[in-house]
C-alpha cells in the first residue's frame, strides 16, 4: 500500500507543507532506490484524507548544460561540497550514487535544500535564491546521471584530474600485498 | 644510559633515504603472507610484517630509565575509570594472567550488541563489577553486570537532536565516558554534558555547552579533575571557536571556559602565564595573529585528550586545526590553534602554552594524547610529557615549563625538516606549502597526521610507548571558503593515499628515552584503534580489517588474534573480573574519519569524499561492514 504521510519537523515550516502538498503523492516510478523517508517526506496527505496524484514540478533548468554548470559553481559556493564532496559524500550522504533518502525528483531535492532534513541537512531558505537552488538541483541530479550529464570530464575537479594517489596504480608488490591481505 | 639527543633533527639526507629504501625493500621481499585464515589463531602465528629497525630488547627490566610519575597511584585492577586509565594516560595494566605464554589460549567470554552501526571509538569502563559503554550517536549508555556474564543492568538514551549528525565532521563518534564519585559522566553529539547515577542510570544533570547551529558538536571523552569535568568542542571543519569548559560534577554548572582564540581574557591568559618560547609571548596574540575578527570562526577545537599532573596541579591538552584549511584565507600564526596548553584546573588559568606550529597548512590538529613520564635527559631526570604529534614528530617536553626537549620523527615526514629547539618552530619545507588554487602533491603525513586521535599505551615494564598510527600522504588544493554558520568551512580538496611502503597503518614501539622506534608492524589500513599495554608483556590493539590482536611487547611478535564482526577503531581495556580472572574488552564497529566510507555509505568513485580520506580507503568495504559489538575475552 502506498502510504503518504508528511511529518512536520522543527526545520520545515508551512512553506514546506505547501510545497509537499503541491508535490502530491505517488509511488516513485524511477529506477532508483529510495528509502522510506523519501516517501514520507516529500508527499503529503491531503486535508480530506484522499491520496492525491503526484504532481511533478518541473525544474526550469533541467537538462540545461549552462545552468548545470552554474549549479556546480553554486554547489561549491554554498558549501554543499563541504559535506557531499564532489558527489561522494562525507558529513552528508553521497549524491552520485543511486540512493535517494528523500527522493530524486527535482521538487524533492529542491525541498531538501530549502527546508533541510532532520538528520542534519541544514535549511538554505533565505540563504540561496530559489532560482539558484533550481540550478543546484539540476547539477545534483546530473551527478548521478539523472537529467542531463555534464560533458565528459566537466564534472570532475582539478584535483581529481591531477591526483596521483590511485591505489590501482601502485607497484606490483603492493598490489600483491593487498590481494593477499584481502584474501582471507 | 642512553645519551639524550637534544640536537635538532637532521634533514633527510640522501644516505638516509637510501637506507629507508633498503629497509622498505627488505620489508617487501621478506614479507610473509600477511594474515591468518582462521577466526581464532592458536599457537604462534608467523611474525609477518615486522620490521626490526633495531635488535629487540631482551631484558625484563625497564631499559630506558623512564619512570612513571611518583604521584601516580595505581588503581585497583578491577577498575578502569577513565579511557586513558590514569591521569598520566598510560593505558597500562599491572595484570599479567594474560601473558606472552598464556595469551594464545584467550577465548571469547561474551559479547554485546550496541544496536548502533556508526564508528565505535569509545573505551568501556569498569567500576564495581559493572561495565559501562557509550555508543556513537545517539550516545546510548549501557551498564552491563560482569558477575552475571554481561547482563544488561540499565540503559540510558539522552535523545540528542538528530540534526547534530549533520555537523559532525568525521562520523558521529564518541570517545568514551568517565567514572567519578558514583557518577558516569559523558558528552552527547549535540553538545550536552551528562551525569548519571552509576548504580541506577538515573540522570543527575544535563548541561548544554554548545550549539549545533554554529557547527559545534562534542565527541571527546571528558576527564574529571578535582570535582570538575573537563570537556571541549569539536568542529574545526565548521568554523567553530574552540573552547575547553570545566563543569562542576555535582551541579552541572560551568565553572570556567577557556577559549582557544581571541583576547587573553577569553583564553584565560593572565599573570600566571609563562610561555617558554618568545614566539608564544605577547598580549592578545589570539586576536593579533589573525585577520580582523577571523579568530571568532578560527577553529582550535578541543576534541582530544587531557592529562593531569596533581603535583604541579596542571592539566595538559592541545587545540585543533585553524579554519579554514586553506591557509591563504587566514594569514598569521592563528593562535592559539595547534597549541599545547598547561592550565590550572581550579580556575582554568594558563601556566604555559606552546604553539606546535603557527599557520597550519595541512589540518594537523594538535589534540593527541599526552603521556606524562619522568625521563632522563642528558643525565638529569625531567618531568616530561610525550606527545606523538599529528605532524609526525614525537615531542618530548618539560611539563613544568613547556620547553621542547626533543622532537624526533616517528613516521615519514616531508613537510618539515625537523624542529628548531631554540625557537620551538618547525622548519617548514617551502615547496610543500599549500594555498589558494594551488595543488601540492605528496604531502606526508596527510591531514589525519602520522597519528590521529587513536591513543597510545606505555608499558612500565618495557619502558616503551606503543603507537597505533597511520602511513598516509595526500595531495591538497586550496579553494575558496565561505563561512555559513553550521556548514563546513574548509576551503580545500584533498586526496589521500598510502605512504612509502604501500601499507596505510602501523603499530610501532617507541623508546621515549633514546627517541627511537624499536619495531613496527605494518597494517593494511590505518591503525585507528587505541592500545593497551599489560604487565604480561602483551599489548592489544585492533585493525580496521577486523582483527583484534595481541602482540609481544618486546618484539612485536603476533601472539594471538581474533576476527571480529566489524573493523575495530575502539579503545581496548583490561580488568580483573569479579571472578578473579583477567579480561580484555574492546568495541568493534568501523567508522570514524578513516572508516566513513563504510559507516556513511560513501561513494568510492569520488576520492575527495570524507575530506579526501575515501581515496585511501576505497577497498575498505571489501574487508568490513558496519557494526557495533562489544567483545570480552578471557582465559579458559
Amino acid at each position: 500500500m502506498n502510504v503518504c504521510r508528511y511529518q512536520p519537523n522543527s526545520r520545515a515550516g508551512l512553506a514546506a507543507l505547501l510545497l509537499v502538498l503541491l508535490a502530491g503523492c505517488e509511488q516513485e516510478q524511477r529506477p532508483v532506490r529510495e528509502g522510506p523517508a523519501a516517501r514520507l517526506a516529500p508527499a503529503g496527505t491531503s486535508m480530506t484524507g484522499q491520496p492525491q496524484e503526484r504532481q511533478t514540478i518541473a525544474n526550469p533548468y533541467e537538462s540545461q548544460v549552462h545552468a548545470i554548470n552554474e549549479g556546480r559553481r553554486l554547489y561549491a559556493w554554498f558549501n554543499c561540497n563541504g559535506c557531499h564532496a564532489a558527489g561522494g559524500g562525507g558529513m552528508g550522504p553521497a549524491l552520485m550514487d543511486d540512493q535517494w533518502i528523500y527522493g530524486s525528483e527535482p521538487a524533492e531535492i529542491f525541498a531538501t535544500i530549502m527546508e533541510g532534513r532532520p538528520q542534519g541537512m541544514p535549511s538554505y531558505r533565505g540563504r540561496i535564491p530559489a532560482d539558484d537552488v533550481w540550478k543546484i538541483v539540476a547539477f545534483v541530479r546530473s551527478l548521478s546521471g539523472l537529467g542531463t550529464k555534464l560533458p565528459e570530464g566537466a564534472g570532475s575537479t582539478p584535483l581529481q584530474d591531477e591526483a596521483s594517489g590511485n591505489l590501482d596504480q601502485g607497484p606490483e608488490e603492493l598490489k600483491q600485498y593487498y590481494k593477499e591481505a584481502g584474501d582471507d | 644510559m642512553t645519551t639524550y639527543r637534544t640536537a635538532d633533527i637532521a634533514s633527510p639526507t640522501a644516505a638516509g633515504s637510501l637506507a629507508l629504501l633498503f629497509i622498505l625493500l627488505v620489508l617487501v621481499v621478506t614479507d610473509a603472507p600477511a594474515q591468518d585464515k582462521q577466526g581464532t589463531t592458536t599457537g604462534s602465528p608467523e611474525t609477518s610484517g615486522i620490521l626490526p629497525i633495531k635488535e629487540h630488547y631482551q631484558d625484563p627490566k625497564p631499559h630506558s630509565g623512564a619512570a612513571l610519575p611518583s604521584w601516580l597511584a595505581r588503581d585497583e585492577e578491577s577498575l578502569w575509570r577513565m579511557p586513558a586509565r590514569d591521569y598520566a594516560s598510560t593505558r597500562y595494566s599491572t595484570l599479567d594472567q594474560i601473558n606472552t605464554e598464556t595469551v594464545k589460549n584467550l577465548q571469547l567470554a561474551w559479547t554485546f550488541s550496541t544496536g548502533q552501526t556508526n564508528g565505535h571509538e569509545a573505551a568501556p569502563l569498569v567500576v564495581d563489577g559493572i561495565m559501562y559503554v557509550v555508543t556513537p550517536y545517539p550516545n546510548i549508555v549501557y551498564a552491563l553486570d560482569l558477575a552475571k556474564g554481561g547482563a544488561l543492568k540499565w540503559k540510558y538514551n539522552p535523545l540528542p537532536q538528530p540534526a547534530a549528525q549533520g555537523v559532525a565532521c568525521c562520523d558521529v563518534v564518541n570517545r568514551g565516558a568517565v567514572y567519578a564519585d558514583g557518577k558516569i559522566l559523558f558528552n552527547t553529539l549535540d553538545n550536552h554534558a551528562v551525569a548519571l547515577d552509576a548504580k541506577t542510570g538515573r540522570e543527575l544533570w544535563k548541561t548544554k555547552l554548545g550549539d549545533i547551529n554554529l557547527g559545534e558538536t562534542i565527541t571527546m571523552a571528558p576527564l574529571v579533575v578535582k570535582g570538575k569535568m573537563l570537556v571541549g568542542n569539536s568542529g574545526g571543519e565548521m568554523g567553530v571557536r574552540g573552547w575547553l569548559k570545566a563543569v562542576d560534577i555535582d551541579t552541572g554548572k560551568v565553572a570556567w571556559t577557556a577559549y582557544s582564540t581571541g583576547p587573553d581574557q577569553d583564553v584565560l591568559i593572565g599573570p600566571d602565564f609563562k610561555p617558554f618560547y618568545a614566539k608564544d609571548q605577547g598580549a592578545d596574540l589570539g586576536v593579533s595573529s589573525w585577520p580582523p575578527d577571523m579568530w571568532q570562526i578560527g577553529g582550535g577545537a578541543v576534541w582530544g585528550w587531557i592529562s593531569y599532573d596533581p603535583e604541579l596541579n596542571l592539566i595538559y591538552y592541545g587545540t585543533g586545526n585553524p579554519g579554514p584549511w586553506n591557509p591563504d584565507l587566514r594569514p598569521g600564526d592563528n593562535k592559539w590553534t595547534l597549541t599545547l596548553f598547561a592550565r590550572n584546573p581550579d580556575n582554568g588559568q594558563a601556566a604555559w602554552a606552546y604553539q606546535i606550529e603557527g599557520h597550519d597548512l595541512y589540518d594537523y590538529d594538535g589534540v593527541n594524547e599526552l603521556i606524562l613520564l619522568d625521563l632522563p635527559v642528558n643525565g638529569q631526570m625531567r618531568k616530561a610529557l610525550i606527545r606523538p604529534e599529528r605532524n609526525g614528530h614525537m615531542y618530548v617536553m618539560d611539563r613544568a615549563t613547556g620547553e621542547v626537549l626533543s622532537a624526533e620523527t616517528y613516521a615519514h615526514v616531508n613537510v618539515t625538516r625537523g624542529v628548531d629547539l631554540r625557537t620551538g618552530k618547525p622548519r617548514k619545507v617551502p615547496e610543500k606549502a599549500t594555498g589558494l588554487g594551488k595543488t601540492v602533491h605528496n604531502i606526508c603525513p596527510a591531514a589525519p597526521g602520522a597519528k590521529d586521535w587513536q591513543p597510545s599505551a606505555y608499558s612500565d615494564r618495557t619502558g616503551l610507548l606503543y603507537l597505533p598510527h597511520n602511513n598516509l600522504c595526500m595531495d591538497m588544493r586550496g579553494t575558496e571558503a565561505n563561512y555559513i554558520a553550521g556548514t563546513p568551512f574548509v576551503g580545500a580538496e584533498v586526496k589521500m593515499f598510502a605512504g612509502p611502503g604501500g601499507h596505510r597503518g602501523e603499530f610501532s614501539a617507541w623508546d621515549p628515552v633514546a627517541a627511537k622506534k624499536l619495531w613496527r608492524i605494518k597494517e593494511l589500513f590505518p591503525v585507528w584503534s587505541g592500545a593497551v599495554a599489560t604487565a604480561g608483556d602483551v599489548v592489544f590493539y585492533g585493525t580496521m580489517d577486523r582483527w583484534f590482536k595481541a602482540v609481544h611487547a618486546r618484539t612485536g611478535e603476533l601472539l594471538w588474534q581474533f576476527r571480529t564482526s566489524s573493523g575495530i577503531i575502539g579503545q581496548p581495556v583490561t580488568y580483573l573480573g569479579p571472578d578473579g580472572r583477567q579480561y580484555v574488552a574492546v568495541l568493534a564497529g568501523v567508522g570514524g574519519w578513516s572508516g566513513a566510507i563504510v559507516a556513511g555509505d560513501l561513494d568510492a568513485r569520488d576520492g575527495t569524499a570524507a575530506l579526501g580520506f575515501v581515496n585511501a580507503m576505497k577497498d575498505l568495504p571489501n574487508h568490513t561492514n558496519k557494526g557495533g559489538d562489544l567483545y570480552v575475552f578471557a582465559l579458559p
